[in-house]
Formats: C-alpha cells, structure tokens, sequence
C-alpha cells in the first residue's frame, strides 16, 4: 500500500508492537501459522487437557485462513483471510500464552480486544479477497498439525513482505470503529 | 423434444466453476474502478487498488482470487422442449462441480451436516434451484457464495403498515450490523414478498443480475437508487477500514405476497462478486 509500511519481523517483541497505532500499514516477514475455526476447538481441547500445543505461541502471529489448494509450484494455494470474530471464544486463551499478533477481518468481541490490551497482542486485518496476491507473499508453507483438518490443518509459513493493516493496537484503537465514525454521514 | 446429452451439462458446470472463481466479471470490474474514482478515503482506495491487482493476479495464473470458493450454487432455467439424455440432471452438474474444484485447485468447503461437520471433499452438494421456462433450451447461472457474507444475512417478516421505511432501514441496519465481516464493497441482493423462502430465494437471485442493472420496475429502480446512497453513506468503506464505497450496487427483486405480509431478506455478497453463465 502507498501509505509508508512499517516492516516488522516475527516472533513480535513487546518493543515491535508498542508504537503500533490503529490505521498503520505493516509489511509481516518471518513466520506465520494459520489456524481458523476447527483447530482453534483442537488447541482449546489441548489446553483443557494440560497437552502441549502444536508451536510455541511466545512472540508468534496467528493467521486466520483456510487456504485453497496449491497448483504445481506455489508454496500455497490463495489463502486470505477469515472472519475472525468465530475465532473470538478461542483468541483469549491463547493471548495469555503469549501470542503476539493475529491476522484476520472484521472486529473482534470486547473479551478479545481486553486480553490483547492486557497481555501485549495486536489483531491486524489483511484485506480479504486479496487471496491471490497475499498468497505471492508466502514463501515456504507446511502443515504442522492437525493434518486431517486439510485445509483448517495448522501450517507454518514463512512470509515475506505480507501486506497488513493494523485494527486493534495496544492503546485502545480500532480501526473499523475510527474509519466508520470518519466517512458516516447518516445517523447509526 | 431436444436432446442434450449430460455429458455436456457434466463439462459446462465445470467450466462455469472454474472461470467464476478465478475471472471477476466484467460488469464487477467497471464497478470496482468506478468505485476506485469515486471514494474519498486513502485507506478505501488503497483496498480497492488491491482487489483489482488481486483479480488480475487470478486471472492471468488461473487461480481462485479468494481461497474461499464457497457454495457452488446454480440457477437453472429448463426448457419445457429439452430433455437430458445419457443421465439425470442434478447428478451431472453435482459430478460437474466435482471435477470442476478438483481440476480448478478450488478449496472444498461444503460439511455433509451442520452436526457432524464432516467434509464432503468434493464441494458437493450443489445448491441447485431448477426453473421450468417455455423452448427448447437450457441456461446454468452460477453463484459463488462465499460464507462470511451469507452469514451476515439476515430476513425479516415485516407488516404491510410497516412498508417501505422498515423494509430500507432494514436493509441498511444489515449492513451496519456486518460493518467489516462481510466484506464490502458489496453487492446487496434483496428479495420482498412471497412468503418467507421465497424472499430469500429471490435475494439470492438477485445476486445473479448483471452488477448496477436496474430493475425494470422504475419504482423498485427508485429504491435500488436510495438504498445505495443510504448504505454508503453508513461510512463502513472498502474493507471496513472506512470510506464512501460499502456497495457497488443494490438489487431488489419483487414477488406477489399476501395480503398480510411483507417479507424483507437481505443476501449480501462480498466484492469477490462471482457469477457466470452459460447456455446450452
């Protein structure tokens, strides 16, 4: 995007994320593991039964996709992202493990946005529908878990350069809520 | 009585599912750079400049331009002089959409039940709505339907006092309460009357009209016009970050309804707009 990016490089360090502010275009480099609906259950049932979850989430950024598949020589099939909102009942316990970032669209619950805030996380958006181009960004790809999920498995990627915009920061900004408040012109 | 063999309708459906999801329509494309023209925030027109890349990105290497490839849903208009030889009708566009994901590198997305969640690794069953027309022909419309817009959806059973008011702030209070999850700029199908499946039947259809087409009905036309103004005037803007351009087009589709009734549904469409067609 034309708006200078911020380019940061995963695992996230409390001291990359703090001067993030709602509205900031990020380029992500470095590692990302997808994860959406079935194996966030998965991972909530580890947790619950004391097991060790697939990756450490110290530092890490999860992102919300169900990728399509790959043709013969793409690392990854186009892979935007999911309506992050149904991963809201899952995101808290994995923001206290110390998950840093996620990558997703459309607001999360209060619940969430308070976790983050406590525990030092920010939910960025990429722009769904963009599934092609944020694809060309993805350099290695490899399912580490939870295989028969297919495409709902947890994959590792490594990504260069992957086009972000961030929603929640740590101070309270949210970006769906200040942009629509800025171009409104009916009443809600 | 004309014969078409499945064999053929088999290769068609095909076809329609792979050039629906990796080639936005055209109609969709002016859309979008008209969009891209008319909105006011940076933000907004970065999106809108992604989503045309994107689309080229698709179209050039032939790959899904949103990894969710949906429901594979198909209007079909069967002519009364035209039979299907060689097998049954339903069978053959559920085989096409088969090889079409398969052969496509489309994700599968359809669960075999709501309680098992099972998946059916196919993308099978098509949703398939048939509709008896007079001649010798047969046309396939497909719609892509991606589901984080459908879920935003919503119906309601207005009263006929209620009317036109309820039936706008209706539509445009689905709208502000999807805000960024159904991914706009959208295109906005609405269906009134008939009693309640029928509405969202022809809400769905609606989506299948060529993008800003008006309705023939200069009234409903009208409508279609307010509605638009009103939704983007919500403010929610290309990707939900904010901005002038939530809808690229409205389409309301009418139906007789009861004396008692005025059914409202409202299915959205996120701006991976994707229809295609074809005829037999």
């Amino acid at each position: 995007m034309s708006r200078t990016p911020i380019h940061l490089e995963t695992p996230l360090s409390m001291e990359d994320i703090e001067p993030l502010k709602s509205g900031d275009v990020v380029l992500l480099s470095g590692e990302l593991y997808t994860a959406r609906d079935a194996a966030h259950a998965r991972m909530k049932e580890a947790i619950e039964a004391g097991e060790p979850l697939p990756f450490d989430l110290e530092g890490q950024v999860v992102y919300f996709t169900g990728p399509a598949p790959a043709r013969p020589g793409q690392a990854l099939g186009p892979a935007g992202p999911t309506t992050a909102s149904r991963m809201d009942p899952h995101s808290p316990m994995l923001v206290e493990r110390g998950l840093r970032g996620m990558v997703g669209k459309g607001s999360r619950a209060e619940a969430v946005r308070e976790a983050m805030r406590r525990h030092g996380c920010v939910y960025f958006g990429a722009v769904e529908g963009t599934a092609a181009l944020l694809a060309d960004r993805v350099k290695e790809a490899e399912v580490i878990a939870y295989e028969d999920l297919d495409a709902e498995a947890i994959r590792r990627l490594v990504v260069e350069d992957f086009p972000v915009v961030v929603v929640n920061d740590l101070h309270g900004g949210d970006l769906y809520t200040e942009g629509r408040e800025r171009w409104r012109r009916r009443k809600p | 009585m004309r014969k078409i063999e499945a064999r053929s309708v088999i290769e068609a459906v095909r076809d329609l599912c792979i050039e629906a999801n990796t080639r936005l329509p055209g109609g969709h494309l002016a859309a979008l750079r008209r969009a891209l023209e008319e909105e006011e925030s940076e933000l907004g027109r970065e999106v809108i400049e992604r989503l045309l890349q994107n689309a080229e990105v698709a179209r050039e290497r032939c790959i899904a331009f949103c990894q969710d490839t949906g429901y594979a849903v198909f209007f079909v208009e069967m002519g009364s002089e035209m039979r299907i030889s060689g097998g049954e009708i339903g069978t053959a566009i559920d085989e096409g959409v088969r090889r079409g994901y398969d052969e496509g590198y489309l994700r599968k997305s359809i669960v075999r039940s709501p309680v098992d969640r099972a998946n059916t690794g196919d993308n099978t069953p098509a949703i398939v709505y048939y509709e008896p027309v007079p001649g010798d022909g047969l046309k396939l419309t497909m719609l892509v339907k991606g589901a984080g817009c459908d879920n935003m959806s919503a119906l309601r059973m207005l009263t006929p006092a209620e009317g036109i008011p309820a039936m706008k702030e209706f539509v445009v209070e689905t709208i502000e309460r999807a805000g960024p999850s159904a991914s706009p700029p959208l295109t906005v199908g609405v269906g009134i009357g008939g009693p309640f499946e029928r509405a969202a039947l022809l809400a769905k259809k609606a989506l299948t009209r060529p993008s800003g087409e008006p309705n023939p009905d200069p009234e409903i036309a009208g409508i279609e016009r307010e509605l638009l103004e009103e939704i983007n005037a919500t403010g929610i803007g290309p990707a939900g970050y904010g901005g002038t351009q939530t809808a690229l087009a409205v389409h309301v589709e009418s139906f007789p309804t009861h004396i008692a009734a005025f059914p409202v549904a409202v299915n959205l469409d996120c701006h991976s707009h994707r229809t295609a067609s074809t005829e037999l």
